[in-house]
């Protein structure tokens, strides 16, 4: 692969290029899924590939390849070339990156078992016996079950002499109980909704969930959500579970501190951000016992945003986003981070695919843990209601207003965790919504939890995303509009 | 706006070419003693021109190549999909097929595959727009900066052109073929804290004009100034055709035989029966003349056009070739690429319009809002269709039949069932782009009681 890389980066230079990087990119993916007891889709795929970003009269240029010869690959970075050309008709500034250091290194992320080393079979018949469980409860109208597993080799090269390559498992499960009464569906998942867990790592996840063991209970509560009482309109105390405060980091946190969109970059699709740059270090971001880090460092965590080098070669970091509630730092490339002051980028450029052109991509954005277990804050709470497992979610262009439903809710009245309640939601203000929390569950609850859909981008790239947290508690918090009597 | 070609544009391969690779394919697999199996091949050159802040940010050019072969052993089947076209790449993929369809149960509801059929022809390749240069756009962005610069305003947004070729084979004896053409030009206009939007799309890209859409962006963007916060609350909204589109556009799936089936489809028991406004009519039409796709579905199907709402009546669903036999009925040539869960849907949307103009529409109306474009909409109750969203890049007040000035912007809580109840009047109709459903072609509509349940900063 780097006789491709060298081929790329030397044509560029040739046709006039003065920057230029390359990733030749090897993607490996199987797809299991079972619906009501049979299976769905069984599907194996690959991709294989070459991307080219090059800088030619102070413009960018991308161009990308599936024809894997030398003269393919040269083809590829001389329309590169051309294009940046044509981007310089409408120029502003001249292309200008923050310096980084050449880098020799091959990095393997962490995976205990190889997924594709499971057969099949193995892996199917463990989602069609889980599936069978959650169809034995009366009531349950459909069952869903799903295994995706990935493995991306790549290879980045630069005109700066870097070369590095790395090797990556993602794997990833969940399992959904729905049920039809009436006028309504209720719907329960596990581990989270929307596809389940997902981490950097192998096999081992799967086995870690204990699908089988859940099944059950998922299948009892979409059934008993129908019976349940209407999550009510208040305002009042509200207690989030991890999987769903991780989103809530995801949509409030980790998209405003993207440096792109700040800079107006994103403006057309995924929107801009409330936090301008004059907030930076000025803005009481949230109450002072909350810490958020992007951290891709393999220390933080085998998460979605968890790498040795993103796609600009720069080696993984952790930033200060929030420090004792301050806004502290926004992620940054090399081409953004000397609008902060920064001397050098973050390192949290990553591309979908060797055909897409990197971009500031959340890493692991998180919620460092508090003191608390959530057995006593519970006990320390009179009344609220504690909602887990997301089944909406929404927020505007700046990352202002948003709204978040849950599969399940449950009162808790007198520190106790009493009945469950159906349609839950809340809304607000991020800002004043994360100055509101007054206590964070301690590392014991701490999970990170991998959104493997993030999109953003023209072309649309999708991305995964890591973001730890445990249970945290918010006052005065609008809660039930979403469902509210019109 | 000429299509030149100094910035070399790759050309697609031929159809022979395509042939080519499928025979190899279906030869494999008959060596290998696989009796049944399918090949899709894709090619797709893509090419998109991005800018930000009155200048191009970003530029990029792909070509690709996709192959995907599905198997049948024994009553089972499985896909596998790779990028790589040499003999041995294709043999090693057969192979897997064909060891991933063995390691699972037999399906008793999986069919035969489907035996050569007629497709009606549609043209929808472009020449120009196959043709149209990195320089062609970049001049095209750098005339949407000038006017931005020109009004004090920034501009933000996409010009983007692309080629695809898809053939569909099987050993039974099929085989279909299609190309087509497609642009998009989307501008973002910034005036201060306020932004206003418009997009089109085509298969020729001559089917829209990037300065004209640029002018009605910077236009509106100018008018959008100062915005006043108004109480949540029950309005009476004119929605141009790409709010329509986002909120309408997530009927599609529930018009699936296979979710009205599995109880997943806000129509499960509510066929054939009043469900929205006697003026509400919408098919499934991918010979529309303002359509793109291809005439065939994923097992190759033949597409019909079906009426899925008739004076206000969920009157048909669109089938695949299994959801019909279990329905005993007719495939409608909406099934995706087997194996999989979902079973089908209708990806060509035509809601039937009216005569009314969007300016008649305010002209008529005391008090309301008008809706320029919908952002981030996700489904809060899936049987009663409630969606939640924000207004994004220009909501206007309407007052005693005149656009008076901006309001801040809205999140909804809005049944679709219940807008489609409340729609007053109908535009033409005509192709729509946004960004949270694929392009349809839809009228605007001035629908009364829309939901508004709060307000954000801007």
């Amino acid at each position: 692969m780097w006789d491709f890389c060298s081929r790329a980066l030397e044509t560029a230079r040739v046709r006039g290029a003065t920057y230029a990087d390359v990733r030749v990119m090897h993607q490996r993916q199987r797809i299991l899924t079972t619906k009501n007891r049979r299976v769905g889709t069984l599907g194996q795929s690959e991709s294989l590939g070459l991307g080219i970003r090059v800088v030619a009269n102070g413009a960018w240029g991308f161009a990308s390849t599936d024809n894997l010869t030398l003269d393919g690959v040269a083809a590829c970075a001389a329309q590169a070339v051309a294009i940046a050309k044509a981007s310089a008709l409408a120029k502003k500034e001249s292309v200008q990156l923050a310096p980084e250091g050449t880098q020799i290194d091959s990095w393997q992320g962490p995976c205990l078992k190889d997924p594709f080393e499971i057969p099949v079979e193995t892996q199917l018949g463990l989602l069609l016996v889980v599936d069978e469980e959650m169809s034995k409860v009366k009531g349950v109208t459909l069952t869903e079950t799903d295994m995706q597993f990935r493995k991306v080799d790549s290879w980045f090269a630069s005109s700066a002499g870097s070369r590095i390559h790395q090797r990556k498992f993602v794997s990833g499960c969940g399992i959904v109980a729905m049920s039809f009464q009436g006028d309504a569906m209720q719907k329960r998942s596990y581990p989270n909704s929307f596809g389940g867990q997902h981490i950097l790592g192998g096999y081992e996840l799967i086995e870690a969930m204990e699908l089988l063991k859940h099944a059950p209970r998922v299948a009892e509560e979409a059934v008993a959500l129908h019976s349940a009482a209407q999550c009510p309109e208040t305002t009042g105390t509200l207690i989030l579970g991890g999987s769903q405060l991780g989103l809530q980091i995801h949509e409030s946190v980790g998209h405003p501190i993207e440096l792109d969109r700040v800079l107006g970059q994103e403006a057309n699709f995924a929107g801009t951000s409330f936090l301008t740059l004059d907030k930076l270090h000025n803005l009481q971001y949230a109450s002072p016992i909350v810490n958020v880090v992007a951290d891709a460092r393999t220390e933080h965590g085998p998460g979605l945003g968890t790498f040795a080098y993103d796609d600009e070669g720069v080696p993984a970091q952790c930033i200060d986003v929030i420090k004792n509630g301050e806004f502290h730092g926004y992620l940054s490339s090399r081409e953004t981070a000397h609008l902060v002051g920064l001397s050098r980028s973050g390192g949290t450029v990553r591309a979908e695919g060797w055909n897409r052109l990197p971009m500031i991509r959340m890493t692991n954005v998180s919620l460092l843990p508090g003191q608390w277990t959530l057995t006593n804050l519970i006990a320390d709470t009179d009344d609220a209601i504690l909602m887990d497992t997301n089944r909406s979610w929404s927020i505007d262009d700046r990352r202002y207003q948003f709204q978040f439903s849950t599969e399940i809710a449950w009162e808790i009245r007198g520190g106790k965790k009493s009945r469950m309640l159906k349609n839950p939601s809340y809304s607000g203000i991020t800002t004043d919504f994360w100055n509101s929390c007054d206590a964070i569950c301690n590392a014991d609850e701490w999970v990170l939890w991998g959104t493997p859909n993030c999109g953003k981008g023209q072309p649309m790239q999708v991305m995964g995303t890591g973001h730890g947290a445990s249970p945290a508690r918010f006052r005065n918090v609008q809660i039930g509009k979403a469902f509210a009597k019109q | 706006m000429s299509a030149r070609t100094s910035a070399r544009t790759p050309s697609l391969r031929s159809e022979r070419d395509l042939q080519k690779i499928a025979a190899t394919v279906l030869r494999l697999a008959k060596t290998h003693g696989i009796r049944e199996a399918e090949v899709q091949i894709d090619e797709s050159i893509e090419a998109l021109t991005r800018f930000a802040n009155n200048a191009i940010h970003q530029h990029v050019a792909e070509h690709g190549l996709v192959v995907s072969i599905r198997t049948v052993v024994d009553a089972r089947t499985a896909r596998v999909t790779t990028n790589r076209i040499d003999e041995d790449a294709l043999r090693d993929a057969v192979q897997s097929a064909a060891s991933l369809s063995a390691q699972q149960p037999k399906d008793s509801h999986l069919l035969p595959m489907l035996g050569k059929q007629k497709y009606r022809s549609v043209r929808r390749f472009h020449p120009g727009t196959a043709a149209l240069s990195a320089e062609d756009r970049a001049r095209a962005v750098r005339s949407a900066c000038q006017l931005a610069e020109k009004q004090g305003q920034i501009a933000a947004g996409i010009f983007s052109s692309g080629q695809n070729h898809c053939l569909l084979a099987n050993s039974r004896g099929l085989s279909a073929a299609h190309r087509q053409t497609h642009a998009t030009f989307s501008a973002t206009m910034q005036q201060g804290s306020a932004a206003s939007w418009a997009k089109g799309n085509a298969g020729d890209y001559r089917r829209f004009n990037p300065m004209e859409l640029a002018k009605t962006a910077s236009e509106k963007a100018a008018r959008a100034q100062n915005p006043v916060e108004l109480e949540p609350g029950r309005y009476t909204v004119i929605l141009e055709p790409a709010a329509v589109l986002d909120l309408v556009g997530f009927l599609f799936y529930d018009f699936a035989a296979t979710a009205v089936a599995d109880k997943r489809s806000c129509f499960a028991g509510r066929v054939g029966k009043p469900l929205v406004g006697e003026n509400i009519g919408i098919s499934d039409d991918v010979y529309h003349p303002d359509q793109l796709g291809m005439p065939f579905d994923g097992e190759g199907v033949p597409k019909q056009r079906v009426q899925l709402v008739e004076h206000g009546m969920v009157k048909n669903l669109v089938y695949s070739r299994q959801s019909a036999k279990q329905a005993k009925t007719r495939p409608t040539g909406h099934g995706f690429a087997l194996p999989n869960e979902y079973g089908e849907a209708p990806m060509n949307l035509v809601v039937g319009g009216g005569n009314v103009p969007i300016e008649q529409m305010i002209a008529s109306t005391p008090r309301g809002l008008l809706v320029t474009r919908l952002w981030y909409i996700r489904e809060v109750d899936p049987y009663e269709k409630v969606m939640t969203g924000m207004t994004r890049d220009g909501l206007f007040l309407v007052e005693q039949g005149k656009v008076t000035r901006a309001a801040k912007n809205f999140r909804f809580n809005q049944s679709i069932l219940e807008m489609l109840r409340n729609v007053e009047c109908l535009g033409p109709a005509s192709r729509a782009a946004g960004e949270e459903s694929f392009e349809m072609v839809v009228p605007p509509m001035k629908v009364a009681a829309f939901h508004f349940s709060e307000v954000t900063k801007f």
